[in-house]
């Protein structure tokens, strides 16, 4: 309570009593205190010329990228097909996957709350937790460099974001719909097709291609720890220092992610 | 028309010896896509004086009282708030004459997440410095005049509630503490009664007439129900497409002037519903004792 | 009646395409990529039957994860990843919100509001581990280059979100605390502040958990953290040790969303 009596029976008002005032800037203490404290363990190694030394490295940097080697981009289209197949295979293996995954983890739709619904629920944060690139790693060390190591990853790390937005949305349906369907006599199979399906379809169509952005953007890096496709000309451009190339790899994701992005708004607008 | 009525109105309530709060001239408003909203309009608000403003939306009702206090720029005309110019201010000048223009808006527009108390009490923020206002250290006085013109509205029960868990009603009345707590002049009300049940709308209405009588304010309520206007506004001016077309008191609103203002309809039912509502048991309730004390200038006009 | 009379009447299923050649052209054109994409995956198969071998090594070692024998490095790791985060999360905020401020065309001048949605594009631009990169090459290798890393991206995730918040925030509470005659400042803390902080806290403890797994990830080039540890790990095919490295950063990352949950709740 923020209002205070004085012993004189007036009145009196503050948003926080003198208790809670201390606790809050304790708090913002505690705070500053923490991030003073990470700062301190976090640059213990760091050397200090380096940092100062960054704008001339920059510059240089900077001077050696421009301009980039136009010449170049005749080796790379093959490195953007395979970019963008991995994003939209991974994409698609990552819906047909998820799909029925959400449904085993939504409340309404799992056959059993108890058993199968935490480990689907399991399933959708272990896939969350680990990046994409992280499964890159992984994959790239059991099967090998390659695209299918990145189609892969991608996928992996996909179910979990589908599977976690959509089956959000199933939990978030009108069940007045899906009783009215069960009501005319329809099978458990007619109900998900009449009741639930046209309901979430939406949600579906827009999780899907947002995700398909996202993945033409982590597909772009996947190539770094050698999933293939533009990240692993990157890797390549990189070891050999050749500046003038990273410049214009850097160039061609810039343009793939906004096109990407363009083609995603254009989509959206149709769905909605 | 406007020149009479306002001498009517001084009449009834004061004996004109006071020098005007609020004179507009000529005011205009053009928007950017061309359209007028309004087209030179001219009125006089004495102390105490309240004046319903009546008309059809797009009338330039909410456009002419947020020129008053600025929120939106009128384009040529002045508007006089006592002996300064409101037209020409701009930055801590506006600041402090808007602290003497109290405001309770439609929706009652309360910052929804702050407590009851804050929301009063944000009515002082023309009056006190930033930091004072960031750690919420009003000086003692305002926070004084906040308790009491929360028990004025009734609602010292809720101190410290948040203001997004009171009913519409109750929101409205901390709408008004919070212009109150301004220590106005003038009130500005835009359709203060639109989204309350018409209970509570008169309730509402009846509680800013006892308000603005107690401490003689100037007022231009907004208002669409011409029914709840004639019943508690003694002065009311319509508006049709951005010109004034009516400026008297209440009891002048027959069918005739009714169509100038809104256009052609059958009007008869509400001219007759005015004396319905005067006879309603209900407005004979202790409640209204303060529109008892309002000499509600019905008769002998 | 006239049903009995008259020409048969059809129904038929509405079709997201109604004219049947373009749907047909379409579905054409889906197959044909597919196969094309399909078939310009290739694949080594004798090294994928190697690589079966190690992935069941791989999931035996996360049935029996190795936390013993490289902890030290597990430890200096997570240390670095963790401090990173804490950092590059507060000198995100503190830079964030000024810029988002001016990114809100609803209260910041238009040369400003451009200014500031152009530094959010650029920080935008590009993902983590391609800013990682060039910040090691330009700060040398370690925690500080990932530091910046994730400061950066904080910048463009934060202000970019609490502008599009306040460009949606309810006019009225702003009108109202303008007509009392409050200034600017005031108009910020009370109208503005007041709608858009629980979203803005409940999108910072969001950051923080993204942080951290960005830092797992940016180690891999060399950005400092745990990333660096987990691909030391994979690099020595030691998957026992790698996989007790995922399990701590699985269970860190849903620590991480619990606790946000919990604030943006407690926030609401």
């Amino acid at each position: 309570m923020a209002i205070l009596i004085n012993p004189d029976g007036t009145r009196h008002w503050r948003l926080l009593t003198p208790g809670q005032q201390r606790w809050r800037w304790a708090g913002w203490l505690a705070l500053v205190a923490l991030t003073v404290f990470c700062w301190r363990i976090m640059t213990a190694d760091t050397i200090w010329a380096f940092v100062t030394d960054a704008p001339r490295q920059a510059q240089d940097i900077f001077g050696r990228m421009l301009p980039p080697r136009w010449i170049y981009i005749n080796q790379l289209w093959q490195a953007i097909w395979d970019t963008i197949n991995i994003a939209t295979l991974g994409t698609l293996i990552a819906i047909v996957l998820a799909t029925p995954l959400a449904f085993l983890a939504a409340r309404n739709t799992t056959p059993s709350v108890l058993f199968i619904r935490p480990v689907a629920l399991f399933i959708i944060v272990a896939s969350r937790s680990i990046n994409a690139l992280i499964w890159g790693l992984l994959l790239v060390a059991v099967l090998g460099p390659g695209v299918l190591a990145g189609i892969i990853a991608i996928a992996l790390r996909s179910i979990g974001f589908i599977g976690k937005l959509l089956y959000e949305a199933i939990e978030e349906i009108d069940e007045t719909q899906v009783e009215a369907i069960r009501a005319t006599g329809a099978s458990q199979a007619q109900v998900m097709g009449y009741g639930i399906w046209p309901q979430i379809l939406p949600a579906f169509a827009t999780i899907s291609v947002f995700r398909w952005d996202i993945n033409i953007r982590e597909s772009t890096v996947l190539g770094l720890v050698g999933a293939g496709g533009l990240g692993l000309a990157l890797e390549g451009a990189l070891n050999t220092l050749a500046w003038p190339q990273v410049s214009l790899i850097l160039l061609i994701i810039l343009v793939t992610v906004v096109i990407s992005e363009w083609i995603t708004a254009k989509v959206r607008k149709v769905i909605i | 028309m406007n020149w009479p009525a306002r001498r009517f109105c001084r009449a009834v309530f004061y004996d004109g010896a006071e020098p005007d709060v609020l004179t507009i001239t000529n005011l205009e408003k053009r928007y950017k896509a061309g359209d007028r909203a309004l087209k030179g309009v001219s009125m006089t608000l004495a102390p105490g004086d309240i004046v319903g403003l009546i008309g059809p939306s797009g009338a330039g009702k909410s456009t002419l009282i947020r020129c008053v206090n600025r929120l939106v720029d009128p384009t040529a005309g002045s508007i006089r708030l006592g002996d300064i110019d409101l037209t020409t201010l701009d930055g801590q000048a506006l600041r402090k004459a808007r602290r003497r223009i109290g405001m309770i808006f439609q929706e009652y527009a309360l910052v929804e997440r702050l407590t009851v108390m804050e929301n009063v009490l944000s009515g002082r923020l023309g009056y006190v410095g930033f930091w004072q206002s960031w750690f919420r250290r009003f000086p003692e006085a305002d926070i004084q005049r906040a308790f009491s013109l929360l028990e004025r509205v009734g609602l010292i029960d809720h101190v410290d509630k948040r203001a997004d868990a009171l009913s519409g009603g109750q929101r409205q009345r901390v709408g008004i503490a919070r212009a109150l707590a301004q220590d106005p002049e003038l009130l500005l009300i835009d359709e203060p009664t639109a989204s309350l049940d018409p209970k509570t709308s008169r309730q509402v209405m009846r509680l800013i007439l006892e308000l603005c009588t107690e401490r003689k304010l100037a007022a231009i309520v907004n208002i669409h129900d011409v029914a709840l206007a004639q019943m508690f506004l003694p002065r009311i001016v319509g508006l049709r497409a951005g010109e004034i077309v009516y400026d008297g008191p209440a009891s002048g609103l027959n069918a005739e002037v009714l169509t100038r203002i809104y256009g052609e309809e059958d009007w008869t039912k509400t001219s007759n519903s005015q004396s319905d509502d005067l006879d309603d048991g209900s407005l004979a309730s202790p409640g209204a004792s303060g529109l008892a004390a309002m000499p509600v200038p019905v008769a002998g006009t | 009646m006239t049903a009995t009379t008259g020409p048969a009447r059809i129904w038929k299923r509405p079709r997201l395409v109604e004219q049947t050649w373009l749907r047909w052209a379409i579905i054409l054109a889906v197959l044909l990529y597919l196969g094309l994409a399909f078939g310009s995956i290739d694949v080594n198969w004798t090294r994928v039957s190697e690589g079966l071998v190690r992935a069941a090594r791989l999931f035996s070692g996360f049935l029996q994860p190795d936390f013993t024998s490289r902890w030290g490095d597990i430890q200096q790791g997570l240390i670095e990843s963790l401090t990173m985060t804490v950092c590059a999360t507060v000198f995100g905020l503190v830079l964030a919100l000024p810029i988002g401020l001016g990114a809100a065309r609803n209260i910041a001048p238009l040369w400003l509001y451009g200014l500031c949605r152009a530094i959010i594009a650029l920080a935008r631009a590009f993902q983590e581990i391609i800013v990682a990169i060039l910040f090691v090459a330009m700060f040398g290798f370690g925690t500080f280059a990932g530091f910046l890393t994730l400061s950066v991206s904080t910048i463009g995730f934060l202000s970019k979100l609490i502008a599009d918040d306040i460009e949606e925030i309810d006019p009225a509470q702003v009108e109202a605390i303008r007509a009392t005659g409050g200034g600017f400042w005031q108009v910020m803390d009370y109208a503005v502040a007041s709608q858009v902080m629980p979203r803005f806290v409940g999108l910072t403890a969001y950051k923080v958990d993204i942080n951290f797994r960005e830092s797992s990830v940016i180690g891999i080039v060399g950005a400092g953290g745990i990333g660096a540890t987990l691909n030391t790990a994979l690099d020595r095919y030691e998957f026992d040790s790698a996989a007790a490295i995922l399990l701590i950063i699985i269970g860190i990352v849903m620590l991480c969303e619990y606790a946000s949950g919990w604030i943006r709740k407690a926030m609401a």
